[in-house]
């Protein structure tokens, strides 16, 4: 996303005009753009006029620069896509202020995002976590791609994922019943080779490779396929593609190189931490974002294991333990899912901002915000969405009972 | 206004048209109608009882049936009849008697004495009822569509004759009402109509509106080879003349409805279907549409398809046909989609009656036998099934191998053909586990991947063997083959070091998954003895350690056996070590102490439940096939299944018991089911196999009970049971709980750490067939973390 304009003001108001140009970024404006903002953008409305006179109506589309006040967000992670809709705030010939309109964001089309600070409470503005994400929006190097294409499969099962900075995508699942080996059949085989053949075909759409060899993108970088598995299925499918690049497809011979086999524990998408903490693929993509948040995320863990004391989770608790002072410097580190700050309500998220806030400034701990899209970060959903390893033990009898 | 006079020219031209082309100005057919004309009236007024007509009438009727004379009469009479009908009440009548429905009778004389204006609505579906029972039975020599007809209609009747076993389905037709009142009816099989009524239902074209296109249609078939007398059309074969004038009779009992004069009538009245749908009260008066009295239209009734209304919606009559006869001689691919198709376009229609329909174009006949009786009777020999488990390379497979061979299950022909290959590839030593692992891949790499049966009998007892996989990213197939186990056997490398590695590896880790699946008992087969020269220290050392192991993953000791052998050799497997060195041991051999084990008891009386281990095409005669092992329950050729959680019905064409063809199976047999009328997309490994009058419930989540092996917290895991395996979260830890006592000691804590029992919930993304009590392990990261109870 490239920022265009941007005009912050000191107190928190103020508004940035960003280009996405890449689908990425519509993730990033599904985390940018909170209920009550107001979004500028081109769009296209369906205006339908009436004839006075004989009431028969005329409807055409019309191109028209929009200013919406957001009321709902609604993201496509599948297909990228951002639906941002609200209230008309800006009077044209085609529209009233006050009707509905939806925006959807496109590519390389600019927006203005604007967030005023309300001083009775109306609004967030651009609090620090929001400042935070608009960075991570902005890519200054102008090098950001998808990273990285897991194929987690098992027998008869395989997932596609496209791993990006932000987000893991579950692109595509393929599932095939196979038969299983039996006294004198040979179905299994033929089974898996079909299974195979499914994937591949699969695979290759998802990743818009083009496997014929005149074509002028040869030259194109293919991005690096973790194919992982229990047992031997993925490195069958790594002999499956070689074999169909010597005899069939020998388009095929370009993405060879940028295969890795890895061992995964099964062929479901939970197996993805593990597949990005191998080391095959730690030294293919190194200190990449995600990596990062899976090791601070199986640090966390480790952490909880050894000394139950010194790491916490869950809303309560982590409060609790920011209040006692536990998270603080000298190893305090804060985890915290960025699903917390997309929250509708508005005092919910500034109840997240301040404890971020009040980590980070007063207590002087460590906060990491992990993207809820990615593997490591479903994981720390499952433990309330926030997680902190603490600087000393403390003790949390009462807190349990007081929810039951 | 004026578009009005325009609209009403138009008719008028279309009626002037009509008017053109029909109506015959030619003489000599006019002559012809006069003739026909008094024909019929002669016909009409001599016939039982007589009725009259004007003359209008006649000719209108004559001209809507191509001058046929015999139709029109019928026509015609039970058009009057039925106004007679209407207009005198009702009057009891006392009981009518049944007629026996010999070879060839006509029915004139057969309902000569019936006082056709008074039946009572209850008689006529007795009527009903009779009459079509030879019909079914003579066209059941007849080939193609007869056949198929009583074929489906013996499949009908099985199925409803098994239904009412088991518990009293209202069916909703009226032959529910005529089943209870045998005695008056001597037909004997009073579900013969029913089966046809509802194959009527089935092709879905007996909607409201026996139109008038469709008794076009009919005469359009029967002038088209004949103009009036001929009887069988388009079917010259003798044997179906019989039963020509039986319908008649049925007819004519409840005459009613007319072709076009009443063709709004007609429209409102319920169809078959309807009736079949509402209930019996409707079905006497309405249930049989046909008014035309025409052998020849009576005779296309009976294949049903040429019969009703045509809804060009549905697959056409042919296609139905067809679909019968391919599915008869095994196509079932062909017809899954066809019948899919079917369905769909007939849902709306068949969706009220799904379970009386016969939508299967495969028919098996049940025997409707008493599986438990049969299975008391039957004295087989005492039957178990045990898994073979422990760490990788610990030589399992080659220990069964070695025991198959030594018990002749294996030729060795076979063997010594395993044993030049394996060593062209130079792992002459895998010879013996090549017996059970049959994979390419398992080959290449001498590894065993998944799970392989084999069976092997003895004096006393019947053993299946389970070969489990040794490997850590196997175990999920492992836990498959154990859940089909009734006790394990548990093989340790006794050679230096490996024995140590393998305690920290698999061999702890599979013998606490089969405890707690379950198994009680376990036979410790310390292999390899020959590498260490029958070093008796070893043994006891070895012994000693797993022995205490074993006790506190909570084995009874009594259970426990060890026996040193060389599954290479084949010492201490089916025969006494003769190595001097092992003469310290005089214990029981591999072999003795496996027939040690006591019978074990299976659920028989459950409803029925088995977890798909597979899903495989069994040959030409089997295109679809599943195996698995019964876990409660019993079966039959040719019951109705359910496979969970597709909801999906499947009819059981065969089974095979340890892979003998078998007409039943009870709880705790390996079978083979070679099924039919299901997609197979529908079924996958570890989908469960019940009854569809006792579903297995799928759920998302449940509440667990499960002993620790790991830290537990909020986090995904994979839930495995038997085959099943799904990816699922530990969404709460509700309570840390009392070994002993199962109290809780805390609650909601933040981690449960190993060894301690721990209730649980865990959500899954998916519904899953699982139900209380059943064990479960949930896994992690490619490592067992907990196993335990479903509550």
């Amino acid at each position: 996303m490239r920022c265009i304009k941007n005009r912050i003001e000191h107190k928190g108001s103020g508004e940035v005009t960003l280009c996405p140009d890449e689908p990425e970024d519509m993730w990033h404006a599904y985390n940018l753009i909170r209920p009550g903002d107001i979004l500028r953008a081109s769009t296209i409305r369906k205006v339908t006029t009436e004839q006075d006179a004989t009431g028969s109506t005329r409807s055409a589309r019309v191109h028209l620069n929009l200013v919406i006040r957001v009321k709902n967000l609604d993201f496509d992670p599948q297909s990228s896509q951002l639906h941002v809709s609200g209230q008309i705030m800006n009077e044209t010939q085609h529209t009233k202020i006050g009707q509905y309109h939806t925006l959807d964001l496109e590519l390389n089309r600019n927006f203005t995002l604007e967030k005023e600070a309300g001083s009775d409470g109306g609004g967030a503005g651009w609090d620090s976590i929001a400042i935070e994400s608009l960075k991570d929006a902005v890519d200054e190097g102008g090098k950001r791609r998808a990273e990285a294409i897991a194929v987690v499969m098992q027998e008869g099962l395989a997932h596609i994922c496209f791993i990006g900075q932000f987000q893991t995508i579950m692109k595509q699942k393929v599932e095939m019943s196979v038969p299983r080996k039996r006294q004198g059949g040979g179905d299994h085989d033929k089974g898996m080779n079909k299974f195979f053949k499914v994937t591949l075909e699969t695979l290759l759409r998802q990743m818009e490779f083009n496997t014929s060899v005149t074509s002028g993108s040869n030259n194109e970088a293919v991005r690096p396929v973790l194919l992982a598995s229990p047992g031997f299925v993925a490195s069958g499918f790594q002999k499956y593609i070689q074999s169909e690049a010597t005899t069939t497809t020998p388009g095929l011979k370009r993405l060879l190189p940028s295969l890795v086999v890895v061992h995964s524990a099964s062929g479901y998408t939970n197996s993805l931490s593990e597949v990005l903490q191998s080391p095959a693929v730690k030294s293919l993509l190194a200190d990449t974002k995600y990596a990062r948040e899976t090791k601070l995320m199986d640090d966390f863990l480790e952490q909880l294991r050894k000394e139950t004391s010194k790491a916490t989770y869950g809303p309560r608790e982590v409060e609790n333990a920011v209040d006692q002072g536990a998270v603080g410097r000298g190893g305090g580190v804060l985890i915290i899912s960025n699903r917390l700050f997309r929250s509708q309500d508005i005092a919910e998220r500034k109840r997240w901002v301040t404890l971020v806030d009040r980590v980070r400034d007063v207590e002087g701990g460590d906060v990491r915000i992990l993207s809820s899209d990615h593997e490591s970060g479903k994981r720390l959903e499952g433990l309330g969405g926030i997680a902190a390893l603490l600087t000393f033990p403390i003790h949390e009898e009462d807190l349990g009972s007081d929810e039951e | 206004m004026s578009r009005h006079r325009i609209k009403d020219v138009g008719y008028d031209d279309e009626d002037y048209y009509s008017d053109d082309g029909y109506a015959s100005p030619d003489p000599e057919e006019q002559e012809f109608l006069q003739q026909c004309t008094a024909a019929v009236l002669q016909q009409l007024g001599a016939g039982q009882p007589p009725v009259t007509a004007t003359k209008e009438e006649v000719q209108e009727a004559l001209w809507h049936y191509y001058n046929d004379i015999e139709k029109s009469v019928n026509y015609l009479r039970g058009k009057k009849e039925k106004e007679a009908l209407k207009q005198k009440p009702k009057a009891a009548v006392p009981a009518f008697p049944a007629p026996c429905p010999t070879a060839h009778f006509s029915a004139a004389d057969f309902f000569r004495d019936c006082p056709w204006l008074n039946v009572p609505s209850h008689r006529k579906a007795e009527i009903l009822v009779e009459p079509l029972y030879p019909r079914l039975g003579l066209l059941g020599g007849a080939p193609e569509n007869g056949g198929k007809v009583s074929k489906l209609a013996a499949l009908a009747a099985a199925r409803k004759k098994k239904e009412g076993e088991k518990a009293p389905t209202p069916t909703g037709t009226p032959d529910a009402s005529s089943s209870p009142t045998p005695s008056h009816a001597p037909s004997p099989d009073p579900q013969a109509p029913l089966s046809l009524r509802e194959r009527l239902a089935a092709s879905g074209r007996s909607t409201p509106r026996p139109s008038e296109g469709s008794g076009l249609r009919r005469l359009g078939k029967s002038s088209s080879s004949s103009s009036s007398s001929s009887p069988v059309p388009k079917e010259p074969q003798p044997e179906l003349k019989s039963p020509e004038p039986l319908p008649e009779p049925m007819d004519k009992s409840k005459a009613e409805p007319e072709p076009r004069e009443t063709v709004p009538n007609i429209r409102a009245s319920p169809s078959t279907f309807a009736s079949t749908i509402v209930g019996p009260a409707a079905g006497p008066t309405t249930a049989g549409p046909s008014h035309l009295h025409s052998n020849s239209a009576d005779l296309l009734k009976l294949y049903g398809q040429d019969a009703e209304p045509f809804d060009f919606a549905a697959p056409s009559p042919d296609d139905v046909v067809l679909n019968a006869q391919s599915t008869a001689k095994g196509f079932k691919s062909n017809t899954a989609s066809k019948s899919a198709g079917n369905k769909k376009a007939q849902a709306d229609l068949t969706g009220g009656i799904k379970d009386l329909s016969v939508e299967e174009k495969v028919t098996v006949k049940s025997k409707n036998l008493d599986v438990l009786a049969e299975y008391k009777k039957s004295n087989r020999k005492r039957s178990a099934n045990f898994v073979v488990i422990g760490h990788v390379d610990a030589g399992k497979s080659t220990l069964m191998g070695r025991l198959l061979a030594d018990q002749g299950a294996i030729d060795k022909r076979t063997l010594d053909k395993y044993r030049q290959e394996a060593e062209k590839i130079g792992k002459g030593s895998f010879a013996l586990a090549w017996v059970l692992d049959q994979g390419s891949e398992e080959r290449a790499r001498g590894v065993t991947i998944d799970i392989a049966t084999n069976k092997f009998e003895t004096e006393k007892t019947a053993f299946t063997i389970v070969d489990a996989p040794g490997h850590r990213d196997f175990v999920p197939n492992m836990i498959a083959g154990a859940s089909q186990a009734d006790f394990a056997v548990l093989v340790i490398d006794s050679s230096v070091g490996k024995f140590e590695s393998g305690l920290k590896g698999q061999t702890k880790e599979h013998a606490l998954l089969v405890r707690s699946m379950g198994t009680q008992k376990i036979v410790v087969a310390v292999n390899k003895m020959d590498a260490v020269q029958w070093d008796h220290g070893r043994f006891e050392e070895i012994e000693q350690q797993i022995s205490s192991f074993l006790t506190t993953a909570g084995f009874q000791e009594k259970n426990i056996a060890f026996v040193p052998c060389s599954g290479v050799l084949g010492d201490n497997i089916a025969r006494r070590s003769e190595d001097p060195h092992a003469a310290w041991y005089s214990g029981r051999t591999l072999i003795e102490e496996l027939e040690d084990s006591e019978p074990f008891t299976h659920a028989l009386e459950k409803p029925l439940r088995m977890t798909i281990s597979d899903v495989f095409r069994g040959g030409v005669q089997n295109p679809l096939s599943i195996s698995g092992r019964l876990d409660a329950g019993s079966l039959q050729v040719g019951d109705q299944i359910l496979t969970m959680p597709s909801g999906e019905t499947a009819m059981v064409r065969s089974i095979e018991v340890d892979s003998d063809p078998s007409d039943w199976a009870v709880a705790g047999q390996n079978v083979v089911l070679n099924i039919a009328n299901i997609d197979p997309i529908h079924l996958r490994s570890g989908d469960v196999v019940c009854r569809p009058s006792s579903p297995i419930p799928t759920i998302t989540t449940f509440t667990t009970k499960v002993l620790a092996f790991e830290h537990l917290m909020p986090m995904q895991v994979d839930v495995h049971r038997g085959r099943l395996h799904v990816p699922a979260r530990i969404s709460k830890l509700v309570a840390s709980l009392d070994k002993a006592s199962g109290a809780a000691i805390k609650k909601r804590p933040k981690i449960v750490a190993p060894g301690t029992v721990a209730r649980i919930v865990v959500e899954m993304d998916h519904a899953v067939p699982l139900e209380a009590p059943t064990r479960i392990v949930l896994r992690s990261g490619g490592s067992t973390v907990a196993a335990g109870l479903l509550e």
